[in-house]
């Protein structure tokens, strides 16, 4: 019987499997942030060893770091203190570092796949959730948490159970304004935000397959809202070129034989999923959240869901989140006004993200009383907008432009969205407080984002283009 | 915090809410430390709390008459982030045990990892659970790791619950992963140097 592409890489990644023992994993490529990785670094002095393989770790500060004036010292205390002992440790284990002011600085999940460390094959962890995003290229990649990011430095493995497999396919022909965010959002309203738990996904079909790389790692990156442990696409020609030429991929004679190695990581046509599922690209409107988990979510021409269409049990979490959100069960999202748009974060804050953003609102202007940021992923992405000329048609709009990190999409520094507004966002989570304590979140993609940047209101982007 | 967990009696803490992810848990706001330690004064902190520190009344952690080791709470427990301060500030607010229907595949290894039970029971059993708190808000509950069940005292209604071998062993000796793996460590550098690739 044939193998899932997932099952190849895990299985070629095996240093120690054992009955009624996890599986002791090998891990290609570690990354770390300053948030999940201090306490870690104290276990290895507690033990009095060093990092196993510190070339096999990279770091970079995103979490917690300010996206205005960052060539200044961070005001914060505990901020700086937290994003100091990152450049502490990195230097004192002798792993490399792309912190504040470095030219590869940005979202550890938008610089890994730009500077190429990201790689067909590989597995990849890292101590935040959204390492799923790695998987685009056809990789194993998951979030651990910090015992796990203390394991791989100590041994550059991880003990693991094997997830079961899923499949998703999406077949058919995307609409106009309907982007990657779209669809992973309405796979995620149709399973649920716990439907894949326990699950590695593999995510396949010609919707998927005709989507560019950044489109892709937006889908792998949302694959933890469905509670999936991670997301993968096989790789191809798209991932090869995306590739080929980046800082750290391999090169010349090295390329060549990776190269005829990424060519064998598909799944067999005879390999067996536990689960699989289908969904039509043809079905996919425009998405928006309306609750409090990603799994939250509809059309945005559609209504909120009536009591009377829930079971029984569901009924006080989802009066709980609605009263949250200070909506009603049964009302439509479309016109509701909005005070905040943040286009930004792993999940849509790449250049594609940015030019999509550029080309919408060219010579349009936002609304008045509506607050604006975009967060590009990375310093790279950064100067290739002030390349093409991105940031004064962001900035003509009454856009702002801020530095790189992880900003409003988790609200640890100071980029919080006030208690009681709403804030239409391209991150990934629109929890309680999320964005900052009593923020109300609605996801969407960037393009959704942009048109209420523009309208003030939530708006149905295919009325504008 | 203890790195054995075997046996256990005690009332418990219901928060009947599905979905809690992390960062209902412990807010991002609050992961701005650099130990593991004084995670469970900001446990639940935006549900726990109003913005000027006052008490919510009607959170049950402020509520003296519910008090325990163990933790119950709806479906899909631990959803979200990966972020082990979740399980550092219910270890540190004093729970031993958090007992669920579901659990979110990384918050369960955090947890375990922190020496912290994760009890997965049926639905059925969950409600159980939650109405012997509402007769008695002291019922005493008893989660016994070697046998495998979890006891309602009162009622004398038990359930068996999983839980992998390996990390059984550990809770009850309180062995980590580390160990284990550094015990791997001329297995590793053999797979090493059977890659073909140097990534």
């Amino acid at each position: 019987m044939g193998k899932t592409l997932f099952d190849k890489i895990w299985d070629g990644h095996i240093v120690m499997s054992k009955p009624g023992y996890p599986d002791a994993v090998y891990i290609n490529t570690h990354f770390i942030h300053e948030v999940t990785s201090p306490q870690a670094f104290d276990g290895l002095r507690k033990r009095d060893i060093p990092v196993f393989r510190p070339g096999k770790t990279r770091a970079t500060a995103d979490h917690n770091v300010p996206t205005m004036d960052q060539h200044l010292p961070i005001k914060e205390a505990l901020s700086r203190h937290q994003v100091e002992m990152l450049t502490k440790n990195t230097a004192e284990f002798g792993v490399e570092l792309y912190g504040l002011g470095h030219p590869y600085q940005g979202i550890v999940h938008v610089i890994g796949p730009e500077l190429g460390i990201t790689l067909p094959g590989m597995t990849i962890v890292c101590g935040d959730s959204h390492t799923s995003t790695h998987g685009a290229f056809g990789a194993v990649a998951f979030g651990i948490g910090t015992s796990e990011v203390e394991q791989v430095l100590a041994t550059q493995c991880i003990l693991q159970y094997k997830p079961k497999r899923m499949k998703i396919e999406v077949n058919g022909t995307l609409k106009n304004g309907v982007l990657s965010k779209d669809i992973i959002l309405y796979i995620i309203s149709k399973i649920s935000a716990s439907g894949a738990t326990g699950y590695f996904v593999e995510y396949a079909g010609e919707a998927i397959r005709s989507l560019s790389m950044e489109a892709r790692m937006t889908i792998c990156n949302m694959s933890i809202e469905m509670g999936a442990r991670g997301g993968m696409i096989a790789p191809d020609e798209t991932t090869f070129a995306y590739i080929k030429g980046r800082e750290f991929a391999p090169q010349g004679e090295a390329w060549d034989k990776a190269l005829a190695f990424w060519q064998t990581l598909y799944s067999d046509a005879d390999a067996q999923f536990d689960v699989v599922l289908n969904f039509d690209a043809a079905d996919i409107e425009p998405q928006i959240t309306y609750g409090t988990n990603p799994g939250m979510g509809m059309g945005i021409t559609q209504h909120i869901p009536a009591l009377s269409q829930l079971d029984e049990k569901e009924v006080p979490s989802f009066k709980k989140s609605l009263d949250y959100m200070d909506l009603q069960p049964g009302a439509p999202l479309l016109g509701k006004k909005i005070d905040y748009v943040f286009i930004g974060s792993c999940t849509n804050s790449r250049i594609e993200d940015l030019r999509l953003v550029a080309d919408f609102v060219k010579g349009k202007q936002k609304a008045e009383d509506v607050v604006v940021w975009i967060v590009p992923g990375s310093k790279q992405v950064e100067a290739q907008a002030k390349a093409e000329g991105i940031d004064k048609v962001l900035m003509e709009a009454g856009f702002q432009l801020r530095e790189p990190g992880c900003s409003a999409c988790l609200g640890m520094n100071e980029d919080k969205v006030p208690a009681g507004m709403y804030c239409i966002s391209t991150s990934n989570r629109n929890f309680e407080g999320r964005q900052g304590p009593n923020a109300r979140t609605f996801l969407a993609s960037p393009l959704t984002a942009a048109a209420a940047a523009i309208t003030g209101r939530v708006t149905d982007v295919r009325e504008l283009v | 915090m203890s790195k054995i967990f075997q046996h256990l009696v005690s009332s418990a803490v219901p928060v009947p809410i599905e979905n809690i992810d992390t960062d209902q848990i412990i807010p991002a706001r609050f992961l701005k430390a650099t130990t593991r330690d004084g995670f469970g004064e900001n446990l639940f902190r935006d549900w726990r709390f109003e913005a000027d520190n006052t008490p919510k009344a009607d959170f049950v952690l402020n509520n003296p008459i519910y008090s325990g080791k163990i933790l119950v709470a709806g479906k899909n427990f631990g959803c979200g982030s990966s972020r082990e301060h979740a399980a550092w500030a219910i270890a540190d607010y004093g729970f031993k045990v958090v007992v669920s229907s579901f659990f979110a595949d990384i918050f369960k290894n955090n947890a375990l990892n922190n020496f912290i039970l994760p009890v997965q029971v049926s639905e059925d059993f969950l409600d159980k659970i939650f109405k012997a708190i509402e007769n008695d808000p002291k019922a005493a509950i008893e989660v016994d790791l070697e046998n495998q069940f979890i006891k309602i005292n009162a009622t004398g209604e038990q359930e068996k619950f999983d839980i992998n071998p390996y990390k059984k062993t550990c809770l009850l000796n309180g062995y980590d992963d580390i160990d284990y793996l550094l015990s791997l460590r001329s297995e590793i550098e053999t797979y090493e140097a059977s890659r073909p690739f140097n990534f």
